[in-house]
């Protein structure tokens, strides 16, 4: 019973990175029906500017954990967006501009993932970095269920970022642009809204969570490595499909479904099992729902 | 300017190729294959900066002296990426474009196993310096190896368990697609259940290479409240493992195995492996002799302590150095070269390396002593015991 009940928390940690990737895959994908394939290297990108802030704060300013943490969170977020944003303009915009079919851009978006790895690779070498300890961890036990102060804090900021994001797209005006794109790309500028403003918004939001995860991934998983991020950030894409693509509400609770299949199987079955048995769910899943759970069938003018 | 830079480069070429069979005479040429990028970097820069240290000592001298005739030494290190697949070709790529005499490396089992069996099957002379899996060299008269094996090391880490914090329950958590890793976890639950009884290793776990989170593996194992966690796993993985079991509350011992001992662990794990224990090769902090020699230059040229690979590199080296002097003369005909240095070798009986003597069994597998080394708060790797087969 102890331990269902860890491994529900277990779930929920990792499941939060998940929902987080998650929710930047779906954001692009719902103003531009385009899958972004570099969002998991750029929340690679997001765990070593974390890195770099940190360092910095800590070492040559000589800042407590606790205040570094407080000002990494928004550098960290800021500068993981510019990426976002950069990576929209030079190579996503021009395609978009001159017509290009979706494929190429898609093309172009994983060619983007793998210029940053291998960037990363080249200009950082192969070593791994080591993540600085930002805050002293507690461990709590309570009725033999163990989790630290970090676990909770991961768990609540991937609610909270949902709860905002929500906020945004369903509530206010910007909001409404960004869902009035995904509708029709070609009356929107007519009604005299700023769609090249309303889609680096997108990338802004989208890199930023990405940015966030990366600096609770390298809190949590203290190592960093160039490859990181191409894994999760296939299975966040995996979840955000299963969760409907387009849907805030599908990313989270996809990211989450992914990460509780995963955990659950590793439980009770070997390792290796893993893999199989979560892609198989999620496979019956669009089976039975093609659209994801909270996808909506829709049809494309041509 | 396109033209002329053609033309300089097609000159050039004609230059070295011209250049080369005048110097080929004169030349030994070794093949690295080793991981530079990868999952275990260190590891390879590790192999690197020892054998170029070797390099340096001998080529300084004037070469290497074979049947009264003076080599020159060249190094040719290529990246196998820390894959099994890049192993095999780079092993290929060694043998057949650049005609290596002989190949060091692969360090890690689970590339050293299969590049092995290319390497037997060219009849080009491999030695392993990390690789402990009986695999590796088992029925390839042609490979060899410097480290020790996991059957004796498996053995190794249970009675120092056993002895150090009178255990007598044990979990295990092991890199399933890593043949090191799985080999030595096997060895371990066998042994372990051989001494302690059926069921005396309370959860035997595994996990995958690129894993980043173990916790559900982890609750599992702390549920099962063992005396204590045995981790025959990569360094690169052991700082996440820890971390992870300290945050579910893990307070009891950890033990871990040889590939825990790179310089990087402690760059990467930090304080929280400070006061565990793992069985390795050797242990620089307390080293005499020429052992001792070595870690001094090793840290006054590069600024740090030679970790495992370093020393076993130069070990391995060196092994296949005394093999190419034992072989008599060279021809300059590949494979007759080749053979005779497999010969040579092969009629090693007994080698002083700065990781122990070690005396060379039929399999080509050095029987030596193991150490138990401690991480102590300053996070150096300290001698603990020395186990002798």
């Amino acid at each position: 019973m102890e331990s269902l009940v860890q491994n529900i928390l277990n779930a929920l940690q990792w499941g939060s990175f998940y929902a987080l990737i998650a929710l930047g895959y779906t954001l692009v994908y719902g103003v531009l029906t385009l899958i972004n394939f570099a969002h998991g290297d750029v929340f690679m990108v997001g765990a070593y500017i974390a890195f770099f802030v940190s360092t910095f704060l800590l070492t040559t300013l000589g800042l407590p954990g606790w205040g570094v943490l407080i000002l990494a969170i928004p550098l960290t977020m800021f500068f993981t967006s510019l990426v976002g944003v950069t990576l929209e303009r030079v190579a996503y915009r021009p395609l978009r501009r001159k017509g290009a079919h979706r494929l190429y851009v898609v093309i172009t978006a994983l060619m983007a993932g793998l210029i940053l790895e291998h960037a990363n690779l080249a200009i950082l070498g192969a070593s791994r970095k080591a993540f600085p300890s930002l805050i002293e961890e507690q461990v709590y036990n309570i009725g033999g269920v163990v989790f630290t102060n970090l676990k909770l804090g991961v768990i609540f900021t991937a609610a909270a970022v949902f709860v905002l994001l929500n906020f945004i797209v369903t509530k206010t005006k910007i909001g409404m642009a960004m869902r009035a794109i995904s509708y029709d790309k070609f009356a929107v500028p007519l009604m005299g809204i700023p769609i090249d403003q309303i889609i680096v918004f997108t990338f802004i939001l989208g890199s930023s969570m990405a940015g966030l995860a990366g600096l609770l991934f390298a809190m949590s998983y203290p190592v960093l490595e160039p490859y990181m991020g191409a894994l999760i950030g296939w299975k966040a894409f995996i979840a955000a499909v299963v969760g409907g693509i387009g849907d805030i509400r599908g990313a989270f609770i996809g990211g989450f479904l992914l990460g509780a299949v995963e955990i659950m199987v590793v439980a009770v079955f070997p390792s290796t099992y893993r893999d199989l048995i979560a892609f198989s769910v999620l496979l019956i899943i669009l089976a039975v729902r093609p659209t994801g759970l909270f996808g909506v069938a829709r049809h494309t003018k041509i | 300017m396109k033209r002329s830079l053609v033309k300089s480069t097609l000159l050039a070429a004609a230059f070295s190729m011209a250049a080369v069979p005048a110097l080929s005479a004169d030349v030994i040429k070794i093949g690295f294959n080793i991981p530079m990028t990868g999952d275990i970097p260190k590891v390879g820069e590790s192999s690197k900066l020892s054998a170029e240290m070797l390099k340096e000592d001998i080529n300084g001298a004037g070469g290497l002296e074979v049947g009264g005739k003076k080599y020159m030494l060249e190094f040719i290190y290529e990246d196998n990426e820390a894959k099994a697949e890049s192993a095999v070709t780079t092993a290929l790529k060694l043998i057949e474009k650049d005609e290596v005499l002989a190949m060091i490396g692969p360090n890690s089992s689970k590339q050293a196993v299969p590049a092995g069996q290319v390497a037997d099957d060219n009849e080009t002379v491999m030695i392993s310096p990390w690789s402990t899996n009986p695999d590796t060299t088992l029925d390839r008269p042609w490979v060899f190896r410097a480290a020790f094996l996991d059957p004796f090391q498996g053995p190794v880490a249970v009675d120092f368990a056993a002895k150090r914090f009178s255990a007598k329950t044990a979990a295990v958590l092991y890199d399933l697609s890593n043949d090191y890793s799985k080999g030595l976890a096997e060895i371990f639950k066998a042994d372990f259940e051989g001494k302690f009884g059926e069921g005396s290793v309370k959860a035997f776990e595994s996990h995958g290479t690129k894993d980043q989170d173990f916790s559900a593996q982890l609750t599992t194992i702390i549920n099962a409240k063992p005396d204590f966690i045995f981790l025959p796993d990569n360094y690169n993985q052991v700082a996440l493992i820890v971390k992870q079991a300290n945050q579910l509350g893990w307070s009891g011992p950890i033990m871990g195995a040889d590939a825990w001992g790179s310089s990087e662990l402690m760059e990467l794990c930090g304080d929280l492996c400070k006061g565990y224990y793992f069985s390795t090769h050797y242990a620089a902090k307390g080293a005499k002799g020429a052992t001792k020699e070595f870690i001094d230059r090793y840290t006054a040229k590069y600024g740090e302590v030679p970790d495992d690979v370093a020393a076993l590199t130069w070990d391995a080296t060196r092994i296949v150095l005394k093999g190419i002097q034992q072989a008599g003369e060279l021809t300059g005909k590949l494979s007759k070269d080749r053979e005779a240095i497999r010969d040579g070798l092969s009629s090693i009986t007994k080698f002083d390396g700065i990781t122990g003597s070690m005396s060379f069994d039929e399999q080509g597998d050095p029987v030596k002593c193991a150490v138990v080394v401690k991480i102590t708060d300053e996070g150096e790797f300290e001698f603990t015991e020395s186990v002798c087969p």
